[in-house]
């Protein structure tokens, strides 16, 4: 055969899947997730967790929101763990599923699927190292995202994953958790030990104690300067050489220590301060280098925030807003009653320490399956949202939008098994998009406005031009031209888009436009639909998860 | 051929049906009648991106160990010599404050940009947002249908509106002089009047079922600012053609030369706070040559901007601000560069009630061999913001409560009549 035939084959094959989707027989789809074993249940701790907030809620005397559809639960899914709203191909697979339990089935897949492990990562990376370039050469942020990658895949247990990255030895690019050590390099050539205490107690930890580098907290008198020098003093014999990172003496030298300048004293008589943890000081195993002993704290089994904190962010990161608010300034867990933190930081424990635990569990629980606020009195909208009693409503990170943008501008799903060129282009894409819509930043769990930028891009932009045009092979091209009819046109598209069925009046709104167009030849009804496509881009429920 | 542009007109018939009242313009439009004193006050922010060397530009030491190769000239203020890499700007001294002992203690590129942004020192905790965000969150405009927030900076990050919001970002002009990106519809008139219908439904339908949730959104509040500067008579001010070539040459044939006549086309039609940035100061390797080939673009810019300003009575109602990261370092190291200097720079401010033909602070003209000395009368940035929010009419002392309910003052110390006239 030649090129020709090759391509025309090709094409063939690309159309013949194509049409499978769109018709909505799911015969050759991807093979459905196999059953859960006993061993892999989490019942009882969803039905624990549930029970928490049934509890919560008859006490504060609320009625929660009605459950919401499964489309609507498989919409926030994939938009919690691959960054984008569910394929075509993937809607209909999961809606065709009439095996038992099919959410935590499809859950357990999605956990195990590459697109998981690489946003997950990515997410995770501007936790451990924000979203700076940080020192050149030094600091390799692609290797960092790799190997978190590499550990996602595994399903390793977090505390593994905190213990390397604070004891890190090595190069930065042969050990690549040593560059959330390296993040911290400063232009004059030494580790800043303080961005690093800091760092460490917020991201594994979930508490802010920033503030207690000058002066003891002004809000929070548990904190106290001493407390935040003795753990910056952990990183105090940290050094960069051309090995790499390391706490070792060199060049005969002794481990230079940790010094603070008090103001107004002279820099040269700075005092030495030694390592100290500021609670619990028995966790501390007795040998090992510093930052190891350290890590060995931080992770101690009988650390609630270290369990408290990684549940916080797992939650943020499946409802786009965490339990406490912000990420990393959660209360004392001594004044904390048992809360859904410490059921889900029990489960976290008790199942190895694994991220996909507390992912499995929030998304079987009742408040990820419970429609957006429903109530006609918008007091009681917001009081069901703060409560957990609805889903909340929650804007969709710019990177969340360009996934979907992109998703939503193709039938089949964009993931490893996309071709090369598909995947190129989902890179650049994204890339650009971020770029003029602005990024996220390192809190990118806080809730951000939308900016007129924002709305021009998107309804004038490149992206949804291009995603949204009948074009060779595009979505809606092949929406157009393989649905059996006028319905079926307008539903595969709210499907791509918003991951449910029109309602009656939409569907007559948009069959009417097509019909009419049918008179004025087909290049009209290639408009027809790229204005759908376009309206639905740029409605609010695309741009919001609900 | 159908335009593509959405027009005014069919806008106005299209929003006219009481359904899609949400798409309606503001009525009012032009915002710039006023001159002198009267008027509304804007701040032009030129900022050197990299690190602009003080020692190459306002601050020369020429035949001192620190000096290098340049040399410095004679200006229209008796006694001020400054490089002659800014030999129209001499010309221009005479309307400037020149402040040659700013401090600061950040070295590094983006802590140093952020401080001296926002007049915070960066915070790993809390993001503050640059004194432009703050201005114009602060000052209203409500016959502005384009934004209040200006960035002129391709390729590079916008100012950001920190725990303000990133409804306080800049907006970002890829090309100045060039139409701006993304506001003209991509379909024909008939067919953008059907995609807002479209939209209309869908978004009727979202609203009706989450009130509270649409009103949280500002969907629609956005999509009617999107559209009124879509269609607003304001977007000329993005426009060179209306200039005048010799002007234009004036600014100097660049992107930084057309940012700076675009900022004073915005400015003049009501916009706040604009900012253009000329980037290539980080002179490591061969400052001399990096600093005076960035100086030949600056210096015809900046000297035509505060001219042109005057000449328009719009300098009263507008302070320029011309201000980088750091400086650089005395020292030149190996490659004939320098390096980043935090512990003294200079800056330049022009227009509004700022001293005129004024110098500030005196640096050393020696190496400092350890720790670098203060200069003589330092001004830190902080008391630089304070004043020019002061000067703009907001009261520097007011406290914002962060997102986590840490009270902030607007900024970090009081205003300083001492760099006022």
């Amino acid at each position: 055969m030649n090129l020709r035939q090759w391509l025309v084959l090709a094409l063939l094959g690309l159309l013949l899947s194509a049409v499978v989707q769109i018709s909505g027989h799911v015969d050759h789809s991807p093979p459905l997730p196999p059953p859960i074993t006993p061993e892999q249940q989490l019942r009882q701790a969803v039905s624990q967790l549930d029970e928490w907030f049934t509890n919560h809620w008859q006490t504060a005397g609320i009625t929660p929101a009605p459950e919401t559809s499964d489309l609507a639960v498989f919409r926030r899914a994939s938009l919690a763990l691959f960054g984008s709203s569910p394929s075509l191909e993937d809607l209909r697979a999961f809606e065709n599923d009439t095996q038992p339990d099919k959410l935590e089935r499809w859950i357990q897949q999605m956990l195990r699927d590459p697109r998981f492990a690489g946003y997950f990562a990515r997410r995770l990376a501007r936790s451990l190292a924000g979203v700076e370039q940080g020192p050149f050469i030094l600091f390799r942020r692609d290797r960092l995202t790799e190997w978190l990658e590499e550990q996602l895949l595994k399903d390793a247990s977090w505390s593994t994953i905190t213990r390397e990255l604070i004891a890190a030895e090595g190069l930065w690019t042969d050990k690549p958790a040593a560059n959330f050590i390296t993040i911290a390099r400063m232009e004059n050539e030494d580790i800043d030990e303080n961005k690093l205490a800091g760092r460490t107690v917020r991201t594994f930890l979930g508490q802010r104690i920033d503030c207690a580098q000058c002066h003891d907290h002004f809000f929070d008198p548990k904190w106290k300067q001493h407390h935040f020098e003795g753990l910056a003093a952990w990183f105090g014999h940290v050094h960069v050489t051309l090995g790499g990172v390391t706490d070792a003496a060199t060049d005969n030298q002794p481990p230079r220590e940790f010094r603070v300048a008090d103001p107004g004293k002279d820099p040269e008589a700075a005092r030495i301060v030694q390592p100290a943890v500021p609670f619990h000081p028995e966790w501390l195993p007795q040998h090992g280098s510093r930052r190891s002993r350290l890590a060995a704290w931080v992770t101690h089994p009988n650390n609630r925030r270290f369990e408290r904190a990684i549940a916080n962010r797992i939650w943020g990161l499946m409802f786009g807003r965490p339990f406490h608010e912000p990420v990393d300034d959660l209360p004392h867990p001594e004044n904390q009653t048992h809360d859904p933190l410490d059921l889900l930081g029990q489960q976290f424990r008790k199942h190895g320490d694994r991220l996909s635990t507390l992912v499995r569990i929030i998304a079987l629980s009742k408040p990820f399956r419970l429609g957006t606020p429903g109530s006609n009195d918008p007091a009681e909208q917001i009081r069901q949202s703060r409560l957990w009693a609805a889903f909340p409503l929650v804007r969709l990170r710019p990177e969340q939008v360009i996934g979907s943008l992109f998703q939503a501008g193709r039938i089949r799903s964009v993931d490893q098994n996309s071709h090369p060129l598909i995947r190129l282009m989902r890179l650049t894409f994204e890339n650009d998009f971020i770029q003029d819509y602005g990024d996220a930043g390192e809190d990118e769990l806080i809730p951000q406005a939308a900016t007129i930028s924002q709305m021009l891009l998107k309804m004038n932009g490149r992206f949804s031009q291009e995603l949204g045009k009948v074009d060779l092979l595009t979505g809606p091209a092949q929406v157009l031209a393989l649905s059996p009819d006028d319905s079926a046109i307008v539903e595969n598209s709210f499907l791509m888009c918003l991951s449910r069925r029109p309602t009656p009046q939409e569907m007559l709104h948009f069959q009417k436009q097509l019909q009419q167009a049918r008179k004025d030849g087909d290049k009209q009804r290639e408009a027809v639909v790229e204005d759908l496509f376009w309206a639905l881009f740029n409605t609010p429920e695309f741009a919001w998860n609900h | 051929m159908e335009s593509l542009i959405l027009h005014r007109r069919s806008l106005l018939q299209l929003a006219a049906t009481p359904s899609l009242s949400f798409l309606l313009p503001a009525l009012n439009t032009r915002a710039a009648a006023r001159r002198g004193f009267e008027r509304p006050k804007s701040l032009i922010v030129l900022w050197m991106n990299g690190g602009m060397s003080q020692l190459e530009s306002w601050d020369p030491h020429p035949r001192s160990p620190s000096g290098g190769e340049t040399q410095e000239i004679h200006t229209t203020v008796p006694g001020l010599r400054i490089a002659s890499t800014l030999p129209q700007m001499a010309e221009q001294m005479q309307h400037c404050l020149l402040i040659r002992s700013v401090t600061s203690k950040e070295g590094d590129h983006e802590r140093g940009a952020a401080f001296v942004r926002s007049g915070y020192r960066p915070e790993p905790t809390l993001k503050y947002p640059t004194l432009g965000a703050v201005i114009v969150s602060e000052l209203a405009a409500p016959n502005l249908e384009i934004p209040p927030y200006i960035s002129v900076a391709p390729r590079l990050a916008v100012p950001e509106g920190g725990y303000l919001g990133n409804a306080w970002n800049a907006f970002r002009l890829h090309q100045p002089g060039k139409a701006v990106s993304n506001l003209n519809a991509p379909v024909p008139q008939i067919r953008q009047n059907r995609r807002l219908e479209n939209l209309q439904l869908l978004s009727q339908n979202f609203t009706h079922a989450h009130p509270a949730a649409a009103q949280q959104t500002l969907h629609d509040d956005l999509t009617q600012k999107a559209l009124r500067m879509m269609s607003s008579e304001q977007l000329n001010a993005f426009q060179l053609d209306d200039e005048p070539s010799p002007l234009k040459q004036a600014y100097g044939n660049t992107e930084f030369g057309r940012g700076c006549l675009v900022a004073r086309r915005l400015v003049e039609t009501g916009v706040r706070v604009v900012e253009v940035t000329l980037p290539g100061f980080d002179t490591h390797i061969a400052n001399h040559q990096g600093q005076s080939s960035q100086c030949q673009i600056l210096d015809p810019a900046l000297s035509t901007l505060i001219s042109d300003l005057r000449q328009r009575d719009l300098l009263q109602s507008t302070i320029v601000l011309c201000i980088s990261e750091f400086g650089r370092t005395p020292a030149i190291n190996p490659a004939g560069g320098r390096d980043h200097w935090p512990a003294w720079f200079s800056c330049l401010i022009a227009g509004g009630n700022f001293r005129k033909a004024a110098v500030i602070g005196q640096t050393p003209a020696d190496i400092p061999s350890a720790d670098p000395p203060l200069p003589t009368d330092p001004v830190t940035v902080p008391e630089i913001c304070a004043t020019i929010l002061d000067q703009l009419g907001i009261d520097s002392s007011k406290e914002l409560t962060t997102p986590v309910g840490r009270p902030i003052r607007l900024a970090d110390a009081a205003p300083s009549t001492r760099l006022l006239q």
